[in-house]
C-alpha cells in the first residue's frame, strides 16, 4: 500500500515537472494591445520603418537589437555574448511574443540598457513594436 | 495488502535503478528547479547547475544583476530572493568547487580548466561555440544538467 502511494506520488512529480517545462506559453495580452499601450503613453502612433532603423542601428555601444535578435528577427537569434539560441521575436513567426505585459516591460527595460545604456522612450518602444508586428 | 501490478513493479524497479538524480533534470541539477531560474537565467545562458559555484559567488552574482557580465539582467526583488536562496541552498561544497573563481565565473574555475584541457584553444573561438559559457554547444544536454563526457559532440 505504502509502495503504491509512493509510486503514484513519484508519477505525479514527474508529470508536474514536465508540465512546468512546457507551461510557458501565450500570455493574456496581444501584440496589438502592447503597441496601443505604448502609443497611448507616447501620444502618437508607432512607425514601423522608424522602428526598423532603430532596431538595426547601434546607439553608441557595441550592440544593436539585431546583434542578438537577428535582422530581420523572424528567425532564431543568438545571444551576442553567450551564444545561446533566442527564439524568433516577430509575433507572426512566434505567437508567444508580445503577449505578456510584464515580460514585454522587463525585456524592453533590460535590453534598452544593454543597447542604449538607458531606458527607451515610449515612442521608441512603440516604433519597435510597430516594426515587429509588421514583419511577416 | 494489494499486490503491485507487473507494470507498477517494473516502474518501481526503473525508478530505483535511475536513482534520485534521473528524476530531476539530470545528474547535476537539483530535483526542484524554480521556474523563474529557467525563465529568467536560462533565457540568456545555460541553466548552470548551482553546484558549479560556491555560495559566496552566487550571492555576489545575484547582488549585481543590473551589471551582469555586460548586460542588465535585473529582476524583481522577490524573484532575486527566490532564485538566490535556491542557488545558495544547492551551491557547490565539494572541495574543488569551494574555491571562488575570478569574477565569479565558473568557466574560470581550476576544475573547469582541467576538465577542458584537451580542448584546443581554437575550438572555443568557433562561431558554433562562441563562448565557454555556451555549454550546450558541445554538451547537448547541458540545460538538463547532463555533462557526461561520452555525450560530448564538438561542433565544427
Amino acid at each position: 500500500m505504502i509502495k503504491k502511494t509512493a509510486i503514484q506520488w513519484m508519477a505525479a512529480v514527474a508529470l508536474l515537472s514536465s508540465l512546468s517545462a512546457t507551461a510557458w506559453g501565450v500570455g493574456s495580452s496581444t501584440p496589438q494591445a502592447e503597441l496601443a499601450r505604448w502609443q497611448q503613453t507616447a501620444g502618437q502612433s508607432g512607425d514601423a520603418s522608424r522602428g526598423q532603423a532603430f532596431f538595426n542601428r547601434q546607439h553608441g555601444g557595441e550592440w544593436s537589437c539585431a546583434s542578438c535578435h537577428g535582422q530581420p528577427p523572424t528567425r532564431q537569434g543568438k545571444h551576442a555574448s553567450t551564444g545561446k539560441t533566442i527564439a524568433p521575436l516577430a509575433p507572426a513567426v512566434n505567437p508567444q511574443r508580445l503577449t505578456d505585459t510584464a515580460k514585454v516591460d522587463k525585456w524592453l527595460r533590460r535590453n534598452c540598457k544593454d543597447v542604449l545604456s538607458r531606458e527607451c522612450t515610449a515612442i521608441e518602444k512603440a516604433d519597435v513594436l510597430a516594426y515587429l508586428i509588421s514583419l511577416k | 495488502m494489494n499486490k503491485l501490478s507487473p507494470f507498477a513493479q517494473a516502474f518501481a524497479l526503473a525508478v530505483g535503478l535511475m536513482g534520485p538524480w534521473a528524476w530531476a533534470d539530470g545528474p547535476l541539477m537539483p530535483a526542484q528547479v524554480p521556474p523563474a531560474y529557467k525563465q529568467e537565467c536560462a533565457a540568456c545562458h545555460t541553466a548552470y547547475p548551482p553546484g558549479l559555484l560556491p555560495a559566496a559567488s552566487w550571492q555576489r552574482v545575484m547582488r549585481g544583476l543590473d551589471l551582469h557580465y555586460g548586460t542588465d539582467a535585473s529582476l524583481e526583488p522577490a524573484q532575486v530572493q527566490q532564485i538566490t536562496s535556491w542557488l545558495v541552498a544547492n551551491a557547490g561544497t565539494y572541495k574543488r568547487v569551494r574555491e571562488e573563481p575570478p569574477q565569479d565565473r565558473l568557466t574560470r574555475s581550476a576544475w573547469f580548466a582541467r576538465k577542458h584541457r584537451e580542448v584546443d584553444a581554437a575550438v572555443w573561438k568557433r562561431a558554433s561555440v562562441k563562448s565557454a559559457a555556451q555549454c550546450s554547444a558541445c554538451h547537448r544536454q547541458a540545460d538538463q544538467g547532463i555533462f557526461d563526457e561520452h555525450q560530448v559532440r564538438i561542433p565544427r
